[in-house]
């Protein structure tokens, strides 16, 4: 198949608490036909701290990944919702003429702010990839999460509507899932709040689970680390406060997308999951 | 030989607090030709006047420069005073020392006196070259042409009918009655809408002297305030009703349902509808994008895709052959002297705001809709159901302000309604159902009028509906029900309440297509696209182009008593106009010398009025020519034109030379 090429962010987490994120979409973009290059040497994009301390440390960190990308004159895809996030917005604040060039001189190359920058769902959701679905996800209710850093601020990300995004829904129902019709969609999952205020966490992402549940989902697909800790790590301390088992699944929607394209459970890394989604992947017949 | 007269205004300390007016005079004397000049504390009042008059007749003054304000303020006010005196009042020249000069430089007066000695030196250069000019009469067509046929339309064509000129009323829909017909009840007194309303449709459809267009639209206008040429597009309905008697068999057989725009997408329609039972003409069209027939007609001619039924059964069925599937569109061309502009509003489409669910969420539903699901002829028979499983809903959230005091998304005014009809639909709801609760979240309530504010607290004391103080953030569906999460600013805390029907007060938006009529008819709409009134507080129907006049909601936010008001007082100003035999045109317009016109004809492309027309001389070459009547003086054409054949009168290219020449000194 026909390999389009992109310069690769993976962000940290990719590399270490989420290395079924990066497992899962390496192997459906190689089956998809986006060939992923990892940018050499890359650094922390800035997350939630880099910006809120210094100004131009939050523009300096994503600047020097994205030079990397501009210099191999490829598009940027970004798996993870806070990388994609800080890179886009870096970009929009660079478009002062004045702060690009601050910028330049405290990574000390040449950068003109000139590369495209897409988060991995938009590649992987669209239109004009060949897809082979061996598995569809036949009978599989999936509720879409896309979180905040994704689609928010949307006049500057551009990528799908804040409030009802439809980019991962559409590409669930083309592998043969049913996505739900919710409205949580974009709520907030509490993100970096998990360490200092783990109550918080509890409370926005138990709303979450629960709006998933009425709504008869048999899984959360998510697009983002961040989401992923504080819908699947946080689910037992939800569990403890409420007593009673939620034991919603949540998956990446590259896992799904896997599954669909005939990778093994095991390929896919699904065991990294402390909501084990194996019994209900089983009972729909989609793993052995 | 010139005589001119100088008059210097202090305008009390506004233009002498900074120009020094002795100087001013002294300098003004010893302009060519000025043979007399004085100043006066206020030369606009009785005393100033007076004064000019004096000195024309004492000092036999032939020309007048008056030293004051802006022209826009005063230039008839001096006109007419040289005119009393027996002076042509064209030869009156304002120089602007105030607005141009004093305000805008009290930080420099010796500089302002300057430029004050400058301005009127150029007012004495034009004014020794001003000649008399005499306006012309035009006749006066006695006729109104009303655009817009809800209330205050109807209003607007009724009083002038009533005063006894022909009106043509054009409504684009298929019946008169507009937002108003829409409603169920209506506020602080909870008269019944159709009830009020339906009775001055009546009126109006029976009136001698009016004539009702509906299905039509106004295609262009030509002419000028007394005269204007009108082409009304009289939509094909497909059904002939002067055959047609209204008597239903037609809609009640069509076998084809879509939304009904009447109902807001709540109830449907049929194909050959009339959009509701009281609807003026009562007799149906045809809806050309869901009938069967006519996509039939559109298959038969490329034959791609399925074929649709040929159905026809209206035409079958229809005992007096009133069917035409051949009904041609129809342009007429009517002359009016005034035309009342009563376009009325749209209320804002809440699907944009994606948080609230609108259009997404069945049971987020807008006001208008509620208003549907009251009204005893709406598609419910007046049960308030909620659209998604026809449940009764006992708790209700009213969301204020939506498409209203919005900054984000362009929508930073007031809607001034929604306040007012939120309470009278807490109090509604409540009759519908005792055991409903009604809560309604708003910024601020805004209950200016008469009977308002009693009203609100009869919403809460009687119908005990919570007011919250607060924005809603979020609407989402748990279950069967909408958790409504917002803020209540004054406990200062997040809310959330589990409700069965949200309804959001939707706010006020100008309607569909107001842009291309404010330019068909030549007169300003602001960033919302509402018209503009020619004066906000003191011209409040009039607009910048004569003989247009506004109304009603199309200006802005209005309530029906308002918007009554309104129609009403377009109504005089217009029967005040059509009252009078004969009009005085403007004389300042082009004039071409036909000597020098080299038949290019330049002026003919840039005219926005269309005043340039062609005129065959004797000597057999074909030139321009100005038709006063149309010509509004803007001077384009004295641009346009190459060999310098045209001029304006009282602004003519040698006037302005001197005026410039003057400045040389």
């Amino acid at each position: 198949m026909a390999q389009t090429p992109y310069a690769y962010f993976p962000g940290c987490t990719l590399h270490g608490t989420m290395l079924e994120y990066n497992a899962s979409a390496r192997l459906v973009c190689e089956a998809a036909g986006v060939d992923l290059r990892e940018l050499k040497d890359w650094n922390c994009c800035g997350a939630w701290s880099a910006h809120t301390t210094d100004y131009m440390l939050g523009l300096a960190l994503p600047a020097r990944n994205l030079q990397k990308a501009e210099a191999m004159q490829l598009p940027m895809v970004v798996p993870c919702a806070v990388g994609f996030s800080r890179m886009k917005l870096a970009m929009h604040e660079m478009e002062n003429p004045a702060v690009l060039s601050a910028v330049n001189q405290a990574i000390d190359k040449p950068f003109k702010n000139s590369v495209v920058v897409e988060p991995l769902l938009k590649v992987l959701a669209s239109d004009s990839l060949d897809l082979e679905v061996k598995k569809p996800l036949q009978g599989l209710k999936v509720a879409c999460y896309y979180g905040c850093l994704l689609v928010r601020p949307q006049k500057i990300l551009k990528f799908d509507d804040e409030n009802n995004p439809q980019t991962m829904d559409k590409l669930m129902s083309r592998l043969g899932a049913e996505p739900v019709d919710w409205d949580f969609k974009t709520e907030c999952c509490g993100a970096g709040m998990s360490m200092p205020r783990p109550d918080v966490v509890n409370r926005l992402s138990s709303k979450i689970l629960l709006a998933a549940r009425s709504m008869g989902a048999d899984c959360i697909a998510v697009a983002c680390p961040m989401c992923h800790f504080n819908l699947d790590f946080h689910q037992r301390e939800v569990e403890a406060e409420r007593k009673e088992k939620i034991q919603m699944p949540a998956l990446y929607f590259t896992q799904l997308m896997g599954l669909a394209l005939g990778f093994s459970a095991k390929k896919l890394m699904l065991d990294k999951h402390l909501v084990d989604p194996m019994p209900m992947l089983k009972s729909k017949g989609m793993a052995a | 030989m010139a005589r001119i007269g100088v008059f210097v205004c202090h305008c009390g300390s506004n233009i002498a607090g900074v120009v020094d007016i002795n100087r001013t005079v002294e300098a003004a004397r010893k302009m060519p030709q000025v043979v007399y000049a004085a100043d006066a504390k206020y030369t606009c009042s009785e005393a100033g006047q007076s004064a000019i008059r004096d000195a024309i007749k004492q000092h036999r003054l032939n020309r007048v420069v008056v030293s004051a304000c802006s022209p826009r303020m005063h230039e008839n006010t001096f006109r007419r005073t040289v005119a009393s005196a027996g002076l042509n009042p064209y030869l009156m020249e304002i120089a602007n020392i105030r607005e141009h000069c004093s305000w805008v430089h009290g930080d420099n007066k010796e500089a302002a006196t300057s430029k004050a000695i400058d301005l009127i030196g150029m007012a004495v250069a034009k004014v020794t070259r001003d000649e008399p000019l005499t306006p012309k009469r035009v006749s006066m067509t006695p006729r109104a042409l009303v655009i817009g046929g809800g209330i205050t339309g109807i209003q607007a064509a009724l009083d002038i009918a009533n005063a006894g000129h022909e009106v043509v009323l054009v409504e684009r829909e298929p019946s008169i009655g507009g937002r108003m017909s829409q409603l169920d009840k209506t506020f602080p007194t909870l008269d019944c809408s159709a009830c009020i309303l339906t009775p001055k449709m009546v009126d109006l459809a029976q009136h001698p002297k009016i004539t009702l267009l509906t299905s039509a639209e106004v295609k262009s206008v030509n002419g000028f305030v007394g005269n204007f040429e009108v082409e009304i597009r009289q939509k094909s309905r497909l059904v002939d009703h002067v055959k047609c008697t209204g008597c239903g068999t037609c809609w009640q057989k069509c076998p084809e349902n879509v939304n009904s725009e009447f109902d807001m997408g709540m109830g449907k329609r049929k194909s050959i509808y009339i959009p509701f039972a009281q609807a003026v003409p009562n007799k149906p069209v045809i809806d050309t994008a869901s009938c069967r027939y006519i996509k039939y007609l559109k298959w038969a001619e490329t034959k791609e895709g399925k074929k649709p039924p040929e159905c026809r059964i209206c035409e079958k069925i229809c005992p007096t052959g009133a069917i035409d599937w051949e009904q041609p569109e129809q342009i007429l061309t009517e002359k009016f002297g005034a035309i009342v502009v009563a376009t009325g509003f749209k209320t804002f489409d809440h699907s944009v705001l994606g948080e609230y669910g609108g259009g997404r969420i069945p049971d987020v539903i807008s006001g208008l809709q509620l208003e549907r699901l009251m009204s005893a002829s709406g598609p419910t028979g007046g049960e308030v159901k909620r659209p998604s499983d026809g449940a009764h809903p006992k708790t209700v959230v009213i969301v204020s302000c939506v498409g209203s005091r919005d900054d984000r998304i362009g929508r930073p005014y007031c809607s001034k309604i929604c306040c007012m009809y939120n309470a009278k639909h807490a109090i509604m709801l409540k009759e519908h159902d005792p055991e409903i609760q009604i809560y309604i979240f708003y910024i601020d309530v805004r209950t200016g009028g008469k009977d308002f504010e009693e009203f609100y607290r009869r919403s809460q004391q009687e119908a005990g509906a919570l007011w919250i103080r607060g924005r809603v953030s979020k609407i989402h569906r748990e279950g069967k029900k909408l958790i409504v999460r917002g803020e209540d600013s004054l406990i200062g805390r997040p809310v959330e309440i589990p409700a069965d029907l949200v309804v959001l007060a939707t706010g006020v938006e100008a309607s569909d297509g107001v842009v291309g009529l404010a330019q068909t008819l030549n007169i300003s709409h602001d960033s919302y696209n509402f018209l503009v009134e020619a004066h906000p507080k003191l011209r409040p129907v009039e607009t910048h182009t004569d003989g247009v006049f506004v109304a009603g909601a199309a200006v802005g936010p209005r309530d029906i008593p308002e918007s009554v008001a309104h129609g009403g007082a377009a109504a005089a100003k217009a029967i005040g106009l059509l009252s009078k035999e004969e009009l005085a045109t403007d004389p300042m317009t082009a004039i071409v010398d036909p000597v020098k016109c080299v038949s290019c004809f330049a002026c003919h492309e840039v005219c926005p009025f269309g005043a340039p027309e062609k005129e065959t001389l004797r000597d057999g070459r074909t030139v321009s020519v100005i038709n006063e009547s149309k010509c509004k003086g803007c001077g384009l054409c004295i641009v346009a034109c190459r060999p310098g054949a045209i001029n304006l009168r009282g602004f003519t290219s040698q006037q302005v030379l001197a005026e410039v020449t003057s400045l040389w000194r």
